[in-house]
């Protein structure tokens, strides 16, 4: 008490307060300048026609119709095969493997290295792998398969707590009634589950779309309309790097790109924060 | 009661058929990151065998297409921006969620922690475009020519923030109420209640919070590629334009081939090489949560 | 006075001449030097005794001397505990219960359990009776509703719900729900109820009912209930067993009918735990 009350110590308080709060005010500062910019050149430039015709002269006029198709089908792609792989890996580590045993130890441990491989490096590998080992060239199906790998971590983890937050005495119950553990998944858990999953998969979904340097060369930056996933297609994050560093006089497009690929986002986060908060009271009253 | 005997004998395979299939994909699963490493290795064996892992930092300089693979600048480059944005993001982000658990009124919380999980989530080449257009031409004006080192800093240190925040956020979160409860009883003032209770309490969560925002800081390629410059030096000052390892792969990697390529395969093994010891070090910190 | 005593010589429960007329096949639970241990830890060792058919016994002792997992081991569910190790030898109905080729599923069946806290699946009430007995192989509808009803009558819920049998089972009060869990456990005609302090999370009036339901089940099954309410375990139990917590490890202490340990018990930690908890 008395060592609070000399004036050094009231000054250190002072000075603690206006760092806090100036540090806040910067950060928030910040985000309104980023977000402001991109809103307030990029508004301008969205319409419906932009959305749906294609790019011309590399971008500068014209649209980003082709552009979307080619990112929706890329995550198609990727959750197609991400999902079965993220939500079977996810129940065998929540459901069917103890915290000792030594495949679930290793299969955590090498997914934990997974999610802090940098893109960049996805990208490296998916070159390697899907378009020239597997000869699948610069493709949609090669783009998928790299952002696969890519979200993995990120679905199974989410998943898991999914199926870690259904109350034991689901399992011990269904378990004294003689039920078999795949009833008892299939019946029980995966539905008291399903949030946690939807969650993962939005996250996902999120970091898929976000993605630039995995993508560079594996899907390409061919900016027609893709006519199969053998196709190479262009990102809608690609086409914006392209269009802000490769293309003079790209500014205006690229700032409605942008526009649109803050607003995918940042409507695919606000999901996922709504059902997660969602998914807790979900648990008390489950029909 | 009714149910007739007969069917209590009913005999489950799909257990143990399911459990099979469930062991399979969390195989394929951990056995991604397996596949990357074989491939990176694979990759830069061809230059390895014959040009050596000791030519990548003492060759005179990165001319590939004459045969001479310096990666030392771009070594550089990674690690001055690393350093840079983790000592600017880890304070801010560190005070950041300091003020939403101690500072901010209950109004402000909810919103300013919303607006962090914003930051985290808008994606890096969102950011290599507003550098590009504000930040890099801002700079400029100051220090010409404009992309270098400060805006891959600047830029690096607003991405990484909201990771160390969100982190820092968690681990205040943890730490228990009848600290603080037994700090101001004390008649602790908030400050000190903060830097002599909370701090040495939520110590390892905040370590982990640094090394997750350095993972990101050296694996970011599409905003440092952005506003960097990518003139392959090592820089003498804060304006001078650098290029980094990621940005090194993104550049060139489309038109690489043969010895080249192989290259850039190696510098995609050093980056692993050192999220690899992050990795570890971060272990050996939870570690230390656990017993100490 | 030595538990080594109760140990090695079990004692029949009941005693032939007081056996109840069962009117399902005889069981009988046989256990042989059963321990427990949840990793390095025991949490009961050397347990032995036998239960007879068709009454109810009631484990009593104080908390934590493995009462519940004692239960568990029983039908098994201590599989589903990482890192739990059962040794000795349980025999029920001819069935050798820790052996690994034992088939769990009938196992389960067989051997019903009721758990403390009401737990119905979160789905109609209808739902958490059917959904059992589909998966164990029981597909015609009429069959099932009649079960349905049965099972429902018999616990005394059939008049309360049958108006809302496609409600969710959570929105019932909790001595209702435990009363479907009961009913959900005597769809699948086990031979043996396992009850962990069934009544201990109802309120007074829902105990009560509870309680006269498992008197009712007296002679069709063979109930073995824990209970802290000795009172409880007095007025309904044909058998008791005593558990105590010795050497940081739970041991059965004494058996015998439920007359006999509560009002002359032999060993002086009984009486005491006994006498203990009537005044
Ligand atoms: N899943 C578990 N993991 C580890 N230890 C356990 C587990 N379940 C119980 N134990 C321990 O085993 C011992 C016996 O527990 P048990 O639940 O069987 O006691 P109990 O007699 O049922 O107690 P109560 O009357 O409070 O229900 C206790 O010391 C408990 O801490
Ligand atoms: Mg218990």
């Amino acid at each position: 008490m008395a060592e609070a009350s000399s004036p050094t110590h009231q000054a250190r308080e002072w000075l603690a307060s206006i760092l806090v709060w100036g540090t806040a005010a910067l950060v928030t500062a910040t985000f309104c300048w980023l977000l402001g910019d991109i809103v307030w050149h990029g508004l301008s430039h969205l319409s419906w026609t932009f959305l749906t015709t294609s790019p011309e002269s590399a971008g500068r006029r014209g649209g980003i119709g082709p552009i979307l198709v080619s990112t929706l089908l890329i995550l198609g792609v990727c959750l197609t095969v991400s999902l079965p792989i993220g939500v079977g890996t996810a129940i065998l580590l929540a459901e069917f493997t103890s915290d000792h045993s030594l495949f679930g130890r290793m299969t955590r441990r090498s997914l934990d290295v997974l999610a802090g491989v940098p893109s960049i490096v996805f990208g490296l590998f998916g070159n390697a792998f899907f378009c020239k080992t597997l000869g699948l060239g610069f493709s949609i199906l090669s783009g998928g398969l790299t952002l696969a790998c890519m979200v993995l971590p990120i679905l199974i983890r989410s998943t898991e707590e999914g199926f870690r937050a259904v109350p034991a005495n689901y399992r011990l119950s269904a378990a004294a009634l003689g039920l078999s553990r795949t009833t008892t998944l299939v019946h029980l858990l995966l539905p008291a589950a399903v949030p946690g999953l939807l969650v993962g998969l939005i996250l996902g979904i999120g970091r898929a779309i976000a993605e630039t340097a995995a993508l560079i060369f594996t899907s390409g930056y061919v900016d027609r309309m893709p006519e199969s996933l053998l196709d190479s297609g262009r990102a809608l994050s690609i086409h914006i790097f392209d269009l802000s560093m490769n293309v003079s006089g790209g500014d205006a497009n690229a700032y409605a790109s942008t526009l649109v690929l803050v607003i995918l986002l940042l409507a695919i986060n606000g999901t996922a924060a709504w059902l997660a908060e969602r998914g807790l009271h979900r648990r008390i009253v489950t029909v | 009661m009714t149910s007739s005997h007969s069917n209590i004998l009913y005999r489950w395979p799909t257990d143990d058929l399911l459990c099979w299939l469930l062991r399979g994909l969390a195989a394929i699963a951990g056995l991604v990151v397996v596949f990357i490493v074989v491939f990176l290795i694979a990759e830069t064996l061809p230059v390895l065998s014959h040009v050596g892992l000791e030519r990548f930092f003492t060759d005179p300089s990165w001319h590939p297409a004459e045969g001479f693979y310096n990666l030392t600048p771009m070594l550089w480059g990674t690690l001055f921006t690393m350093a840079g944005s983790v000592l600017i993001a880890t304070p801010l982000g560190i005070l950041s969620a300091i003020f939403c658990h101690y500072y901010a009124p209950p109004i402000l919380t909810r919103p300013y922690r919303r607006l962090i999980e914003l930051l985290a989530g808008i994606p890096s080449v969102v950011y290599g475009f507003w550098g590009l257009v504000v930040l890099v031409p801002l700079i400029g004006e100051i220090h010409p020519p404009g992309p270098s080192l400060l805006s891959g800093i600047l830029i690096l240190t607003i991405m990484i923030l909201p990771t160390i925040a969100l982190m820092a956020d968690a681990s205040l979160a943890n730490v228990p109420q009848h600290y603080l409860r037994g700090a101001a009883a004390l008649g602790l003032p908030r400050w000190a209640t903060i830097r002599g209770v909370v701090f040495p309490t939520a110590k390892s969560g905040l370590f982990t919070g640094v090394i997750l925002e350095t993972g990101r800081a050296i694996g970011e390629t599409m905003a440092i590629l952005m506003v960097c410059g990518n003139v392959v030096q090592t820089p003498s000052s804060f304006f001078d334009p650098i290029r980094t390892l990621t940005a090194n792969i993104a550049l060139e990697m489309s038109y690489a081939l043969g010895d080249h390529r192989a290259a850039l395969f190696v510098s995609g093994l050093v980056l692993m090489t050192m999220i690899a010891a992050l990795t570890m070090a971060a272990e050996w910190i939870s570690r230390g949560r656990i017993y100490g | 006075m030595r538990p080594a005593d109760v140990h090695t010589k079990p004692h029949p429960l009941y005693p032939t001449d007081e056996q109840p007329s069962a009117a399902v096949p005889a069981p009988l639970i046989h256990v042989n030097n059963l321990s427990l241990h949840y990793g390095d830890r025991p949490a009961f060792q050397d347990v032995t005794l036998s239960i007879g058919p068709g009454g109810i016994t009631a484990l009593v002792g104080p908390s934590g001397c493995g009462k519940t997992s004692f239960l568990t081991a029983l039908n098994r569910l201590t599989d589903l505990i990482p890192g739990c190790r059962v040794t000795g030898e349980i025999r029920i109905e001819n069935l050798d219960v820790l052996a690994p080729q034992t088939d769990v599923i009938r196992l389960r069946r067989l051997v019903g359990m009721i758990f403390q806290k009401p737990n119905p699946f979160p789905l109609s009430i209808q739902n958490n009776l059917s959904f059992p007995l589909r998966e164990h192989g029981l597909r015609d509808p009429v069959q099932i509703a009649h079960t349905t009803e049965t099972v429902l009558q018999g616990v005394g819920l059939w008049d309360e719900v049958k108006d809302r049998l496609d409600s969710p089972a959570l929105a019932l009060s909790g001595g209702q729900q435990q009363r479907l869990c009961i009913a959900r456990a005597l769809a699948l005609s086990p031979a043996v109820l396992l009850m962990d302090e069934p009544c201990s999370a109802l309120d007074p009036l829902s105990s009560g009912l509870v309680e006269d339901l498992i008197v009712n089940l007296r002679g069709r099954y063979m109930v073995v209930i824990v209970t802290h309410n000795l009172a409880q375990a007095r007025r309904i139990a044909d058998a008791a067993a005593f558990f105590w917590v010795q050497d940081g490890t739970g041991r059965l202490i004494e058996t015998g009918t439920a007359r006999q340990l509560f009002e002359a018990p032999r060993d002086a930690l009984t009486a005491a735990y006994i006498s203990g908890m009537r005044g």
